[in-house]
C-alpha cells in the first residue's frame, strides 16, 4: 500500500510503509517490539568524547590571534573485519575514508595569509598557505600510489577543493621528517606521502563543509562563532582536520582515534577593529555564545593573560575567577578561563560577550626563537636562485634542524651549487637526502639535517633554471606566475621551561598536540613562504596566427595552380544587344548578310 | 437528498483530488538536477559569478538539494583579494543582496572549469575516483537544469579565456545524454553575447532552450557598483533572478512567465526560446518541474545494529631523532629490470667483444 505525504515545502513522496507499523500506534513506531525479528546486542557503545575550546592571544602589534579547537576522541577499531556503522560524534564521512583507504594518519590544512612569525610569535598549530596534505597509511597497504590518489579525489569531494591537482607532480616521500604524531609500531617512510598546493584558495565554500562534521554544526556551541564574513575578512585564516590514533590512558595499552578540527584565524587592527585597541567577541565574530554544545564533555575559552598580570595593559570583561597555566610552546603562560558548561558563565544576560580594553601600548613580545624566511634571487627568465634563512634567536644554544624542499621540475635545481653557511662559514649538513626530479613525473625532494649555531643565521642557496612547458601545460592565466610550496623546518627548540611529557593528563587541547619525549625542549614546525616565480611564456595565439597563414599560402598557391591545370577554356558567343538583333532580324528578311 | 449531496461532494473532491494526483504525475520526472557553470576568470568577470551563484541561489531555495547541483566557478570572487568585502558576491547595487551566503558548496573550481570536464559530466564519462559531489547521477526520469555564462559568440563559448566549447559540441552532449538516457526533460538557460545561436544546433528530444540575446547581438551588463568596482550582474539575469524571487515551491506559475521575463526595453538585447523540441506544451511545464525538486523519502522501521570491540603497550614516536637520521641506513630501493639502454649497450658490447675475439672465448665467460 502506498501512502503520500504531502508538504507545504516541497514535494515528498513515500515508498511502501508496512502495513502492521501504520496500524499501530505512534508510541509503538518508535519503540522496541519483543516480537521483532532482530536482536539488540547488549554490549556498551564505544565510548566518544567531544570536546571544545577557544584560546585567544592579543598580540603585541594590536591584532588578535583566536584559535579554535574540536575534539572529538573515540574507542573504535576502523581497521578490523567488520565495519564501523554506527556513529555518533565521530563524523561519517572521515570514518569511511579512513577505513576504506587503511589511514594510519591524516593531515589536512586550508590556509589563506602567511603567519608573521616575527611580529605574532608561534602559532599553535602551523600551516603552510594553500593547500597542505600528508597522509600515512597502514603497513597493509599494498598499492600505496593508488590509494593516494584515490583519497586525493574523495577529499577533495567532502572539502570542495581542487584536491584532485594533487599528482606524482607534486607528491613527494620524505624521509625523515613528517614522523607521525599518532601512536605506531615503526615508522617506514614508503607508507608516508606528503603535498601541497601552494595556489588553493580557501572561501566560504570550504568552511561549510568542515562546519558540517562538527557534532553540534554550527548551531551550538562555539561553532556559532563561525561566520565566513568575519572570518575571511582577517590577515590570516587557517581551518585543518587531523586525524591520528592516540593513547587512552597513561599506561598506553589501548589507542583511540582522535580527530582534532583547528580554526586559526588572525584578526587585523585597522580592518577589522577600526583601529582601536579594543577587542571583543561581537567586533571579532558578530555573534555573541549564548550555551555551549550539549554533546560536549568540556567548552572552555582560554584568554592569555600572561604578559598582563596585574591588569596594566589591558582589561578583562566580564571578571573571571578561573586561572589555569599551562606550558605551551616553552613557555610557561596564564590564561583566564571561562568555562561555557558553567550557566554562571553567561550571567544575567544569558550570552558571554568577551571584551578586552588596551589600557597602554607598552610590553614587549617574547621574540620566537626559530625563524624563517625565503626568497628567490636573480633576474631574466632563465636561471635564478633559491635563498633560504633560518634564524637561531637563542642566545646560547644550538639546536638541529631539518629542512624539508619541495620544488617542481619545472625549476631544474643545480644541487652541485648547494651551499649552506653560518655565520659567514661554511655549515655542512650532517644528513642530506636528495632525490632528483623526473620531468613531468615527481618533483625535487631536499632534506636536510643542519645544526644552527646559537644567535646566527644560516642561508641555504641553491641555484636554478627555468624549463620550458608545452603550450598545453600552461594555467590559463600563465603571466600570474607559477607557485612553489613552502619549505618545512622541523625543529626541536630548547624550551625554558620544562614541558610536560606526560600527553594523557588533563591539559588544554592546544597545548597537547605535539607529543613531547622530553622536557627540555620541544617540537616546533616552522613554514616559509611560498614563490611566486614566472617562467618564460609563449605568445599563446600563434598556432592560431600558424594555422591561418600555411592555409593562405596553401590555398592560393595550390588553389591557383590546380585551376590553371585543370579549368578548360572555351570560346563563348557573346549575346547580341536589342538594337542589333533587331537589326539583324531587318537585315534577315531583305536578306543581306547580318551584323557581327 | 442530504446523502446525494454529500455524495456529490464526495465525488467532486475525489475528482479534484485526482486532478491535483494527475497533474503531479504528469511532468513525468521523479528527481531534479541543475548544472550551474561559469567559465570566466579574472576580476572583472565578477558579473558571470554573480549570475551563477544568484540562479544557484534560487535553485537551493527551491527546493534542490546540493548532493543534486553540480556548480562549476571558474575564478573565486567571494574571497579574491580585490573584494572590499571578502566572502560575498553582491547582485544588487548597495550590497543589498549577497548570493554568496553562508552555506555554499561550489563543485569545480578554478582550473578545473574546463570543456573536458564540464562534458564529461554532462555525459558521465568521469574517472572512477571522482567523487559523488562531482558527478551528475541523473538517470531517465530526471529534469535537469543546465545553466551557462561567460564570454560567447556566434557559435561558440570561451572557457576561462583559453578554449571554446561550439554549439555542435554542445548538441551533441546532449545527443549523448539522451541515447543513454540521462534525462527526462532538459531546460537549458545561457546568458552570453550571442547566445541564441548556442541552442540552433540541438537535436535531441525534450529540451527547451534559453538564451539572453539574439545572433548578432550583445548581451549587456547591468549596473556597477562602485564599491566594489565592477558590474555586478548581467541584464537577463538580474531580471531572471528578480522573477524567480516570486515564486515559491508551490507556485504555477508556467513557462510562458519565464519567456517573458526581460523584454527588449529592459534588456537591450532580445531574449529568445526554443521549444520545438520539447514534446508537452510550455504553457503546461511549472517553473518548479525544473527550478524546483520532487524528493522521494524512505521510512524505515528497522533499528540499526550495534556491536562490541577488543593487549600491549603504545608509545608516541620521537619528532625528531637527530642520531637515527644521521645513521639511517639507505633505504631499500625497489628493484627494476634493466631498461632498454642498459641492455642495449651491453649487447654491443658483448657484439664487439665477441666479434674481435672471436667466439671461442665464451667458453670462459660461461
Amino acid at each position: 500500500m502506498h501512502s503520500y505525504f504531502w508538504l507545504l515545502i516541497g514535494r515528498w513522496e513515500a515508498t511502501e510503509v508496512d502495513e502492521a507499523a501504520l496500524g499501530d500506534s505512534a508510541a509503538d513506531k518508535l519503540g522496541v517490539r519483543a516480537s521483532d525479528t532482530f536482536v539488540l546486542t547488549p554490549t556498551p557503545q564505544p565510548k566518544d568524547d567531544f570536546q571544545e575550546e577557544l584560546v585567544i592571544r592579543p598580540l603585541h602589534s594590536g591584532d588578535i590571534y583566536a584559535s579554535f579547537q574540536f575534539r572529538t576522541l573515540w574507542e573504535t577499531d576502523f581497521m578490523r573485519e567488520n565495519k564501523v556503522s554506527h556513529y555518533r560524534l565521530f563524523p561519517k564521512s572521515l570514518g569511511q575514508v579512513i577505513s576504506k583507504f587503511s589511514v594510519r594518519e591524516l593531515h589536512i590544512s586550508f590556509t589563506q595569509g602567511y603567519w608573521r612569525t616575527m611580529q605574532w610569535g608561534q602559532p599553535f598549530l602551523p600551516s603552510p598557505p594553500g593547500a597542505e596534505l600528508w597522509v600515512w597509511f597502514q603497513d597493509s597497504v599494498t598499492d600505496v600510489d593508488a590509494a593516494w590518489k584515490e583519497l586525493t579525489n574523495v577529499l577533495s569531494g567532502i572539502f570542495c577543493a581542487s584536491l584532485n591537482f594533487i599528482d606524482s607532480t607534486n607528491t613527494v616521500q620524505p624521509s625523515a621528517s613528517f614522523k607521525p604524531l599518532g601512536i605506531v609500531n615503526e615508522t617506514d617512510h614508503r607508507f608516508l606521502r606528503y603535498a601541497t598546493l601552494p595556489r588553493e584558495i580557501v572561501c566560504t565554500e570550504n568552511l561549510t563543509p568542515w562546519k558540517k562534521l562538527l557534532p553540534c554544526g554550527s548551531k551550538a556551541g562555539l561553532a556559532v562563532l563561525l561566520k565566513s564574513e568575519k572570518l575571511f575578512h582577517s590577515s590570516f585564516f587557517s581551518q585543518t582536520v587531523h586525524i591520528r590514533p592516540v593513547c587512552q590512558d597513561r599506561e598506553c595499552k589501548t589507542t583511540s582515534w582522535e580527530l582534532r578540527q583547528t580554526l586559526n584565524v588572525v584578526f587585523d587592527l585597522h580592518t577589522s577593529g577600526q583601529g582601536k585597541r579594543e577587542w571583543s567577541l561581537f567586533k571579532m565574530f558578530s555573534r555573541t555564545l549564548t550555551e555551549a554544545c550539549p554533546l560536549a564533555s568540556s567548552s572552555k575559552i582560554y584568554i592569555d593573560v600572561t604578559d598582563n598580570p596585574q591588569e596594566e595593559y589591558f582589561e578583562l570583561s566580564p571578571a573571571t575567577p578561573l586561572l589555569s597555566q599551562a606550558v605551551v610552546l616553552g613557555d610557561r603562560r596564564t590564561f583566564s578561563v571561562y568555562d561555557l558548561t558553567q550557566q554562571v558563565t553567561f550571567g544575567t544576560v544569558r550570552s558571554l560577550n568577551l571584551l578586552i580594553r588596551w589600557k597602554s601600548t607598552e610590553g614587549d613580545m617574547l621574540r620566537p626563537l626559530l625563524h624563517a624566511e625565503r626568497y628567490v634571487a636573480g633576474y631574466g627568465l632563465q636561471t635564478g636562485e633559491i635563498h633560504t634563512v633560518m634564524y637561531n634567536n637563542h642566545p646560547f644554544r644550538s639546536f638541529p634542524v631539518l629542512l624539508l624542499d619541495s620544488v617542481p621540475w619545472y625549476l631544474r635545481l643545480y644541487i652541485h651549487t648547494l651551499t649552506v653557511t653560518s655565520k659567514g662559514k661554511d655549515n655542512t649538513p650532517s644528513y642530506i637526502h636528495y632525490q632528483p626530479s623526473k620531468d613531468r613525473m615527481r618533483p625535487h625532494l631536499l632534506e636536510m639535517l643542519v645544526q644552527l649555531p646559537p644567535h646566527s643565521v644560516t642561508e641555504v642557496t641553491v641555484q636554478f633554471e627555468r624549463a620550458l612547458l608545452k603550450w598545453t601545460e600552461y594555467t590559463p592565466d600563465p603571466n600570474h606566475g607559477f607557485y612553489v610550496g613552502s619549505s618545512v623546518i622541523s625543529a626541536l627548540v630548547p624550551s625554558s621551561v620544562a614541558m610536560d611529557t606526560n600527553i594523557t593528563q588533563e591539559q588544554p587541547l592546544f597545548s597537547s598536540f605535539f607529543p613531547c619525549k622530553e622536557e627540555s625542549s620541544y617540537f616546533v614546525r616552522v613554514y616559509t613562504e611560498p614563490l611566486l616565480v614566472n617562467l618564460p611564456t609563449p605568445d599563446f595565439s600563434m598556432p592560431y596566427n600558424v594555422i591561418c597563414l600555411t592555409c593562405t599560402v596553401v590555398a592560393v598557391g595550390y588553389g591557383s595552380l590546380y585551376n590553371l591545370l585543370t579549368r578548360s577554356f572555351q570560346i563563348e558567343e557573346p549575346n547580341p544587344r536589342l538594337a542589333k538583333k533587331i537589326a539583324n532580324f531587318i537585315r534577315r528578311i531583305r536578306g543581306v548578310p547580318l551584323l557581327s | 437528498m442530504l446523502a446525494a449531496i454529500i455524495m456529490l461532494i464526495f465525488i467532486c473532491f475525489c475528482v479534484h483530488f485526482q486532478n491535483t494526483a494527475g497533474q503531479f504525475f504528469s511532468s513525468g520526472h521523479t528527481n531534479n538536477w541543475a548544472v550551474l557553470v561559469c567559465t570566466s576568470r579574472f576580476w572583472f568577470n565578477y558579473r558571470h559569478v554573480a549570475n551563477t551563484l544568484s540562479v544557484y541561489r534560487s535553485v537551493k531555495r527551491l527546493g534542490i538539494p546540493d548532493s543534486h547541483i553540480v556548480l562549476m566557478l571558474a575564478d573565486d570572487m567571494a574571497c579574491n583579494h580585490r573584494n572590499p568585502k571578502p566572502a560575498t558576491v553582491f547582485s544588487h547595487r548597495n550590497m543589498e543582496l549577497n548570493v554568496y551566503g553562508d552555506d555554499v558548496e561550489v563543485d569545480y573550481r578554478g582550473y578545473e572549469v574546463t570543456v573536458e570536464n564540464f562534458l564529461r559530466v554532462l555525459t558521465g564519462r568521469l574517472p572512477p575516483s571522482t567523487p559523488r559531489s562531482k558527478r551528475l547521477l541523473s538517470d531517465d526520469r530526471s529534469n535537469i537544469l543546465i545553466y551557462l555564462t561567460g564570454h560567447g559568440g556566434n557559435g561558440f563559448l570561451k572557457f576561462q579565456d583559453s578554449e571554446e566549447i561550439s554549439n555542435v559540441e554542445l548538441a551533441d552532449a546532449f545527443e549523448q545524454m539522451w541515447q543513454k538516457r540521462r534525462y527526462n526533460e532538459l531546460l537549458f538557460i545561457i546568458d552570453t553575447c550571442q547566445g541564441a545561436s548556442m541552442y540552433e544546433r540541438f537535436y535531441s528530444p525534450n529540451i527547451m532552450a534559453l538564451a539572453s540575446s539574439q545572433v548578432g547581438e550583445d548581451s549587456l551588463s547591468h549596473q556597477p557598483d562602485l564599491a566594489i568596482g565592477v558590474h555586478l550582474m548581467d541584464r537577463y539575469t538580474f531580471y531572471l533572478l528578480e522573477f524567480l524571487e516570486d515564486i515559491h515551491p508551490a507556485s504555477k506559475s508556467n513557462m510562458n512567465d519565464l519567456f517573458k521575463v526581460c523584454p527588449k526595453s529592459q534588456c537591450v538585447s532580445t531574449p529568445g526560446h526554443r521549444t520545438d523540441l520539447f514534446l508537452r506544451d510550455p504553457g503546461s511545464v511549472l517553473i518548479t518541474d525544473f527550478f524546483g525538486s520532487v524528493r522521494k523519502v524512505e521510512i524505515t522501521m528497522e533499528q540499526p545494529y550495534l556491536l562490541k570491540v577488543q593487549e600491549k603497550t603504545y608509545s608516541y614516536v620521537d619528532q625528531l631523532p637527530v642520531s637515527e637520521i644521521i645513521h639511517q641506513k639507505p633505504k631499500q630501493k625497489d628493484w627494476h629490470p634493466p631498461d632498454g639502454f642498459i641492455l642495449g649497450l651491453w649487447t654491443l658490447i658483448l657484439l664487439v667483444f665477441f666479434k674481435t675475439y672471436g667466439i671461442k672465448h665464451l667458453k670462459h665467460i660461461f
